[in-house]
């Protein structure tokens, strides 16, 4: 493994983000809007539902980690389309690094444009709707912790999928958070759901941070071994998901679909 | 530098390559010539390590690629015309993001020497994007040499290039190549310039080397004036040089 190798694809994600205000807007400016919408969705619920339920933590605060969750996968994506973008395959795959080198380097950059994304959204919230992550308190960093390991999971996943079947297939990675949602119980309780979806519901990590989130916001105690489970899921879907890009990327390289990715540009 | 050894390749009932094999030595340019998809880009990518073969091992400078991948890498450096560098970073940031990938030392120094010596100044904080053809190919040649390999791969290097931007293209790589520590492996549809550049040859068809020599003295051994003339009837008449 080496660091410079890694450090290359995040400094190239820097240099992009930096140089490009179409790159540096949507790192703040959906989820901004995301949190002012449903910010005073959660004030006008207060109000309407007065003596009720604090909707602010158990809908803003939930919306807030479910961006963060999608700011995550489309950090590891975002970095893979430059290349995908750029045709840039052939160049990088041609360099001395390692698969595994050029996933850390996606997930790093995930990291840097997440934690802006991440700031800010805890800044609304905090300033305009007097909402903070201290209201989880210590088990915050468990519901962190699972949605950044599935949202890295579903990242690779999506990037595998892309050098498989091609540019053109982008278009099936961006709606994958939407199609997880309403399993995940972001807005409402597992329960809710009907009995098919719930069987679903357990194989998602994120249902195990929302319902936990929600047990904690109402004064029940959170279930750990849940949290737990979530996390083992979050971590047994990154190996399943470097496992298929890695298979993707053995298969690239018989077929020579890395080489094409580039020589299409002048067919 | 560099042994090619029996390398195959198809696809489905297709053959590309058909035991393809040939050596590179230190301070060597070698030719590998013929007509469009004759299997040219398919070695070269096979060398990059981007496209795995059916059979066959490629050895550079003493590393099997399919087994010690990286260090055969680090020891090889390519550019092709139709793999630019991407468009939307400045010439020094891509150098220096290939630098960080090549693994070179002190990328910062190697980065400013190859900007003087490609003559890159101007265009050190312009994106690659915006640059004109002959431009963009200095930039490549300049990525192509950060690491200082050993074997250098050049895919039709000047094909867009005017004559004079050309040659100084091939100045720049014979100058490389007669330091003695590098060998190139180029391929070209312009057989004056492979005549004026290539220590030797190879003439590559239907995915089979089918002759090898000194790019003065091979169209004379078969009956030809010129090396294009022989180029032609590479192309045209494979089955009268052997060819099965």
């Amino acid at each position: 493994m080496s660091p410079n190798r890694i450090i290359a694809i995040v400094l190239r994600q820097i240099y992009l983000i930096r140089g490009s205000f179409s790159r540096v807007f949507p790192t703040f400016a959906w989820i901004a809007v995301d949190m002012v919408l449903w910010g005073f969705l959660t004030r006008y619920l207060n109000k309407a539902t007065s003596g009720g339920p604090d909707f602010v933590p158990i809908l803003l605060g939930a919306v807030l980690l479910w961006d963060f969750f999608i700011r995550i996968m489309q950090g590891v994506t975002m970095a893979f389309f430059e290349d995908v973008w750029s045709r840039n395959f052939l160049n990088v795959f041609a360099t001395p690094i390692l698969i595994s080198e050029y996933v850390g380097g996606l997930i790093l950059s995930s990291i840097v444009t997440s934690a802006i994304g991440l700031a800010v959204m805890l800044c609304i919230a905090a300033v305009f709707f007097h909402l903070s992550l201290l209201v989880y308190g210590i088990m915050t960093i468990p519901f962190l912790a699972v949605l950044f390991l599935f949202g890295i999971a579903l990242g690779i996943f999506a990037c595998a999928v892309v050098l498989r079947f091609g540019p053109a297939s982008e278009w099936f990675i961006w709606p994958l958070p939407a199609l997880i949602s309403p399993f995940a119980g972001v807005l409402y309780p597992i329960s809710t759901l009907p009995e098919w979806m719930r069987y679903i519901s357990v194989i998602f990590p994120p249902s195990y941070v929302f319902e936990g989130l929600r047990a904690m916001v109402s004064g029940s105690a959170v279930q750990t071994a849940a949290l737990v489970k979530g996390g083992l899921l979050a971590v047994a879907y990154i190996v399943a998901a470097y496992y298929i890009l890695n298979r993707v990327y053995r298969h690239a390289l018989r077929t020579g679909l890395i080489a094409r990715y580039s020589a299409e540009t002048i067919s | 530098m560099l042994s090619v050894k029996g390398l195959k390749k198809s696809y489905g009932k297709t053959i590309a390559l058909d035991g393809v094999s040939f050596e590179v030595r230190r301070g060597e340019i070698v030719g590998l010539l013929g007509p469009n998809g004759a299997g040219k880009t398919t070695t070269i990518n096979m060398i990059l390590a981007v496209l795995e073969p059916d059979a066959g091992t490629v050895v550079i400078n003493g590393f099997d690629i399919s087994s010690r991948r990286s260090q055969a890498i680090n020891n090889t450096n390519f550019t092709a015309v139709y793999a630019p560098l991407p468009g939307n970073l400045t010439v020094a940031q891509n150098l220096l993001v290939f630098g960080l990938l090549y693994g070179v030392e002190d990328p910062y120094s190697r980065i400013d020497a190859l900007i003087r010596k490609f003559d890159l100044q101007k265009f050190r904080d312009k994106k690659c994007g915006v640059l004109s053809s002959g431009e963009q190919t200095r930039v490549g040649l300049a990525k192509a040499m950060l690491n200082n390999p050993g074997l250098l791969l050049l895919d039709e290097p000047t094909a867009s290039l005017d004559p004079a931007t050309a040659k100084e293209v091939r100045d720049k790589i014979r100058e490389f190549a007669s330091k003695g520590s590098g060998a190139v492996l180029w391929t070209s549809h312009n057989m004056y310039e492979v005549e004026e550049v290539c220590d030797r040859v190879l003439f590559l068809s239907h995915g089979k080397i089918l002759l090898e020599g000194h790019p003065k003295t091979l169209p004379g051994e078969h009956g030809k004036k010129t090396l294009e003339e022989l180029f032609i009837k590479v192309a045209r008449e494979p089955l009268t040089l052997g060819m099965v």
